[in-house]
């Protein structure tokens, strides 16, 4: 019997591909949406998991003659990533729902679906590369570095990468777009995503202004010292380095520094007083499953963000990163993920900067 | 393959497809044409519209054809509404989309809708229905029998009742019905009654809606007049054709049929009960459509269970399938009181023509190993 793979597809063209080479690698292929609300799904413009979506990644299926099929995670999506990421802007967090997402729904309950239907291998649209080299699956950036997704897979165990395959993280953007001409897709040119898909017509401030009414309340911009600058329109609506919206205007550009729920502050800075040295984490995981007392690792602590070097120390109540040199700034809420050269070591969500 | 989802829909019927031939090939026509081909594809939609009239008990000229079961419920709904677009309608909480759809739009437009409720079985409370009629009620829209769990609808009650409180119209969405119960709408004193060709053995796209004479509605579509008005556009000649065809020829068989399909549907059902315990019959003590069988089983989810159905060559559905193709749990069985993550683990058979047998060994057979399998991991 054929090598079975399920392939969750989006619509959009890396999960196309995604499917496309897992066929031409010589499995027998099931196609799988995960359609993320109940009832009818929001148009918003990013099209994620909307009526059109379903409808691209249906024809993709037919033209790679595999069967589809969209599963309801309406509830875990809403319980494990929707209701987290509010309960995060809540507390004057920067949440991200790709990452949580990939931890609880996909990696998780599709994972455990997948499995149940006898299926060998999950694989998804993801940049990034499983090296099986070794005696144990590594997680590591896909090869093409300007589209690379691992940062959002940190979570990922062995158990997780055993039976995990990337396969557009052997190529290129340029390569999979032109793969996907090759194979006649509709979807080689649509343009990518990059929107929260489940903030409708990705205006994010004015779902906060919704789901975080109390976070949405105009109130004071003070400086380190307490002294009043400015109004916000609610500490929700910003993030640390943010410089637009703050409604100060002084000579020295200033930026955010701190979110204060509690005192519906928003804290701001010059750039040279936003200095991130250290920073605690919360949920701290390993590809290895290990959990070492110290470890010297280059740390992204944002999506596409740079690298720094640093070193991370087990504490009583988890782990700190001490960063070499003084960073930029750092949102709470953001993903901290250890790399070693491409390698992806694991991470933990920021819980505190200092 | 077995296939066990004729309530989604059915193979054409050779009846069918050999009324619809000439249609496709000799008889080109326009049906409105006065010329000799004109009058050869006009033939062929007055011969269909007369055997439909035959197939429920109507006159020829109580029958609009349409371009589906959808369209004809919505001529009917919509079509009374326009006369009196802020008046008060009633339906029920479990009809098919086309019509609960339909009422939330009047909504939405102005008009006020009460939802009757049903009871466990799936069959309408006629004491809420008698309460929610009012003087001003335009129509009643109440089901033949449920598409999802094949709840037969107490109509004929259901019209004695309406019409001795009020003036209002009742139309009945019949898609279920037709071929496979009696259906009789002189008997039953329907006003409207929307019918679809292709749950009966007949091709896609195309439809009846039954209007009792003098019923007054205004059409959907405007344009050349066909339809005494009330559908405009050419005929789709051949699927009329067919629908005829096949409306008559199941109608004729539905006593029969209807026997062997409920053995079948018996037998698949006490197979199932004895194999899996935990397993529950949906709608089990109401009268229902003979070839249905829906059931819950706990433990599962309904889209895993169909795709693994689908892997063993089984073709069934579940719950009303949304736009997007995925599964919500059914507002049927939600109506019925069904606990809703239970409501998730529902499963469909149903039989028709061809079916036999084998089919119900492949279910049962099939059934418990893949629930069996898809527990395991939960």
């Amino acid at each position: 019997m054929k090598r079975q793979a399920v392939v969750a597809m989006s619509g959009g063209v890396d999960s196309s591909v995604a499917a496309a080479l897992m066929k031409e690698d010589g499995y027998e292929v099931t196609g799988i949406m995960l359609k993320l609300w109940s009832g009818e799904a929001v148009n918003n413009e990013s099209g994620c998991c909307s009526v059109d979506a379903a409808e691209d990644a249906r024809r993709v299926a037919q033209v790679l003659d595999i069967p589809f099929y969209v599963l309801n995670f309406a509830d875990e999506f809403d319980r494990r990533v929707v209701s987290p990421w509010i309960h995060a802007y809540r507390s004057g967090r920067t949440p991200n729902p790709c990452v949580e997402c990939n931890r609880n729904v996909k990696f998780a309950a599709l994972l455990d679906r997948a499995r149940s239907y006898d299926a060998d291998v999950m694989a998804t649209g993801h940049y990034a590369r499983v090296d099986r080299s070794g005696g144990h699956p590594k997680l590591k950036r896909g090869k093409d570095s300007g589209k690379d997704q691992s940062y959002v897979l940190y979570m990922l165990g062995r158990s997780e990468l055993a039976d995990a395959a990337f396969p557009v993280g052997e190529y290129s953007k340029t390569e999979i777009r032109s793969i996907a001409e090759s194979l006649g897709l509709r979807t080689a040119q649509k343009p990518e995503s990059q929107e929260i898909c489940f903030v409708p017509s990705g205006d994010s401030h004015a779902f906060l202004r919704e789901t975080v009414p109390d976070g949405s309340i105009p109130g004071p911009v003070v400086d380190d010292d307490g002294t009043v600058l400015g109004t916000h329109h609610g500490f929700a609506h910003y993030t640390p380095g943010q410089r637009r919206g703050l409604g100060v205007a002084l000579g020295k550009p200033l930026y955010v520094k701190e979110i204060r729920p509690r005192l519906n502050t928003v804290v701001v800075a010059h750039a040279g007083d936003l200095q991130v040295n250290m920073l605690e984490l919360e949920g701290t995981t390993f590809v290895s499953g290990e959990s070492p007392d110290e470890l010297r690792a280059s740390v992204m602590t944002r999506y596409r963000g740079p690298e720094a070097a640093a070193t991370l120390v087990r504490g009583n109540s988890g782990y700190s990163v001490m960063f070499d040199e003084p960073q930029g700034p750092v949102a709470p809420g953001q993903a901290a993920v250890f790399y070693s050269d491409d390698e992806v070591l694991g991470g933990g969500t920021i819980s505190s900067t200092h | 393959m077995h296939y066990v989802d004729y309530a989604a829909t059915t193979p054409l019927v050779d009846e069918a497809l050999e009324a619809m031939l000439p249609y496709l090939k000799e008889h080109f026509g326009n049906p409105s044409s006065l010329y000799g081909p004109g009058r050869d594809a006009k033939r062929g939609v007055e011969e269909a519209r007369e055997q439909v009239a035959d197939a429920i008990g109507a006159s020829p000229s109580e029958i609009v054809f349409t371009g589906g079961g959808s369209e004809a419920d919505n001529l009917a709904i919509k079509g009374a509404a326009f006369r009196n677009p802020k008046g008060h309608f009633i339906t029920t909480t479990i009809e098919h989309h086309a019509v609960l759809d339909t009422a939330e739009w009047l909504e939405a437009n102005g008009a006020e809708v009460t939802y009757v409720p049903v009871d466990s079985d799936g069959v309408i409370d006629l004491n809420a229905l008698e309460q929610a009629l009012r003087p001003d009620t335009i129509l009643v829209s109440v089901m033949a029998a449920n598409n999802e769990v094949g709840a037969i609808q107490p109509l004929k009650k259901v019209v004695e009742v309406v019409k001795s409180k009020s003036e209002a119209l009742v139309h009945t969405d019949a898609v279920q019905a037709l071929g496979k119960i009696p259906f009789n709408v002189s008997e039953i004193g329907v006003d409207l009654a929307a019918f679809s060709a292709h749950k009966v053995g007949g091709p896609k796209g195309t439809g009846a809606l039954f209007v009792r004479s003098k019923t007054k509605i205004e059409p959907l579509i405007h344009g050349g007049g066909q339809e005494r008005g009330l559908r405009s556009g050419t005929h789709n000649v051949a699927g009329i054709a067919g629908l005829g065809a096949a409306a008559l020829v199941s109608a004729k068989e539905a006593e029969q049929e209807g026997d062997r399909l409920q053995g079948l549907r018996d037998r698949l059902q006490s197979e199932l009960e004895a194999a899996m315990p935990g397993l529950t019959v949906n709608a089990a003590k109401a009268e229902r459509l003979p070839g249905l069988l829906s059931v819950c089983i706990p433990g599962i989810q309904g889209d895993s269970l169909l795709l693994m159905l689908d892997r063993a060559g089984i073709c069934a559905s579940s719950g009303s399938a949304c736009q997007s193709g995925s599964l919500d749990p059914s507002h049927v069985l939600v109506a019925m009181g069904v606990d809703k993550k239970l409501a998730f683990g529902s499963v469909r058979f149903t039989f028709g023509r061809r079916s036999t047998d084998a089919d119900v060994d492949a279910v049962v057979q099939t059934l418990p190993k893949v629930v069996a399998k898809l527990r395991r991991i939960h």
